[in-house]
């Protein structure tokens, strides 16, 4: 009789533990640096209406490949481009189907100096300057789209040797904000808060100078089974995180 | 083989910047290492952990200090600037100064110790026999300590070669310029371009081992002469 009961015990524990929704689990989500801000803003909101706990880990996207692909115990990745999460698709390591655009990013040239930038960027054509900062067009899809712009205007060959690269986003801005670079490409949504430009000048560059920056996300391998990494992309995509995407300079 | 000509040319820069920093770091190191070896002041120990700075701190921080310090908000790119001389980041003259207060410490340690081993014996009999400081120090101290200028001189140029955090806070990734060997594996790999990425990687483990293995087996070499 005892025996029965303990049986029944543990079965309904089990049970328990398996069953999708009656339980708040933890999500480890790997993402692009420039998207730091606007997921921790996500993720108290997401962890208030779900339950569910996110455990971010914050890194360039292509040291965040190269760890995924060998074993790092990622279930969400949010990618700073639309090519790496394709060829982590290709590769079998995500959930089929999974893949989406969550931001679109938006290119800015920025100087820590007020009044130093116009609003149509002439100043890329004068003279006046003797670091142009971006981030490795190679590595770097904001650093890609700079480059286009270059190219868009036709001064890549006259600035080549005034350019800088930080190794990410983040780097580049730091070149510009510490005044070493007298201006710089960098992702509006390092520069813009609640509405406007926080600091120094800008050129907002227009859309068709660059391929649109899209940014994917998917549910990797290791989190098919876990409710928090399909709980979370959801809410990427619902009202209240894109308004707060949006808020961080994000086009969507 | 499948290195690129920014590969030759980021190994090229990276030699000569080891090399640069080497020979500078000698010059300064040594009164450096020589006034901590003999002096009793009390500023022995801060001047001491000042120099050893690098070992404990990540290059980063190293790297973020001299982007303010070198750049036209700070004090250093202010002097440059009224210098004439423009700001330093950037520039392969910033690499030589980053790579300078990296490597110090692999420079005036060794030093230090040889310093110190040869004791006051020598000294005083070269003062007895009327030679004059510098004379006692170019023909007795520095024969006396070759070991320990070899063993920082490799250690220096080893150190500097290896140096990353710095190049990456302070370079700019510019091809020729500033773009050396640890950066430019980097960019390999952030590119996905994993066959450069070993060739040059793999060679930095060859040449870091090669250098190790010269520098303990001249240890060996001179320990019976030591002794």
């Amino acid at each position: 009789m005892f025996r029965h009961r303990l049986k029944a015990l543990c079965a309904l524990l089990v049970a328990g533990a398996l069953s999708p929704n009656s339980f708040a689990a933890d999500v480890n989500v790997a993402v692009a640096a420039n998207f730091t801000a606007p997921l921790k803003a996500i993720a108290a909101e997401f962890e208030k209406d779900t339950g569910h706990r996110v455990i971010p880990a914050f890194g360039a996207t292509g040291q965040l490949f190269a760890q995924i692909n060998n074993g790092a115990p990622f279930e969400v990745f949010l990618s700073a481009d639309d090519s790496t999460p394709a060829k982590l698709e290709q590769a079998g390591n995500s959930v089929p189907g999974s893949r989406f655009t969550y931001a679109t990013g938006a290119l800015v040239l920025w100087s820590a100096k007020p009044g130093y930038i116009d609003e149509q960027g002439a100043v890329l054509r004068q003279n006046g300057f003797k670091h142009l900062a971006m981030a490795n067009p190679k590595a770097a899809p904001y650093g890609r789209a700079a480059t286009q712009t270059l190219e868009k205007l036709g001064l890549s060959t006259r600035l080549k040797d005034k350019i800088v690269e930080g190794q990410s986003i983040t780097q580049a801005l730091q070149f510009v904000s510490t005044g070493n670079a007298e201006l710089g490409f960098v992702a509006l949504s390092q520069v813009y808060k609640d509405g406007k430009i926080s600091s120094g000048s800008a050129w907002l560059v227009p859309d068709a100078y660059y391929q649109p920056i899209e940014q994917d996300a998917l549910i990797l391998s290791k989190g098919a089974n876990n409710p928090a990494a399909k709980a979370l992309t959801d809410y990427l995509k619902g009202p209240k995180a894109q308004a707060i995407i949006k808020s961080y300079g994000y086009k969507i | 083989m499948p290195l690129s000509n920014d590969d030759l040319s980021a190994i090229w820069l990276t030699l000569e910047l080891a090399s640069l920093t080497t020979v500078l770091l000698l010059l300064i190191g040594t009164p450096i290492a020589w006034w901590l070896a003999r002096t009793d002041s009390w500023l022995k120990r801060p001047v001491g952990a000042v120099v050893a700075l690098p070992l404990v701190l990540p290059p980063t921080v190293i790297g973020f200090y001299l982007l303010i310090a070198l750049g036209p908000n700070g004090y250093i790119g202010q002097l440059t600037e009224s210098l004439g001389w423009g700001i330093l980041t950037f520039s392969f003259t910033g690499l030589v100064i980053g790579s300078v207060f990296y490597s110090l410490p692999f420079v005036v340690q060794p030093l230090q110790n040889a310093f110190e081993s040869i004791g006051n014996a020598p000294l005083e009999a070269a003062a007895t026999l009327r030679a004059s400081k510098l004379d006692t120090f170019f023909s007795v101290v520095i024969p006396l300590a070759r070991p320990g200028f070899i063993t920082a001189s490799i250690l220096g140029f080893a150190h500097t070669v290896g140096e990353f955090g710095v190049v990456l806070m302070i370079g700019g990734n510019i091809p020729g310029k500033t773009q050396v060997v640890s950066v430019q594996i980097y960019n390999h790999v952030e590119t996905l371009q994993y066959t450069q990425a070993h060739w040059l990687a793999g060679g930095m483990l060859l040449f870091s081992f090669v250098v190790l293995l010269a520098l303990y087996s001249s240890r060996q070499a001179k320990q019976g002469w030591q002794s």
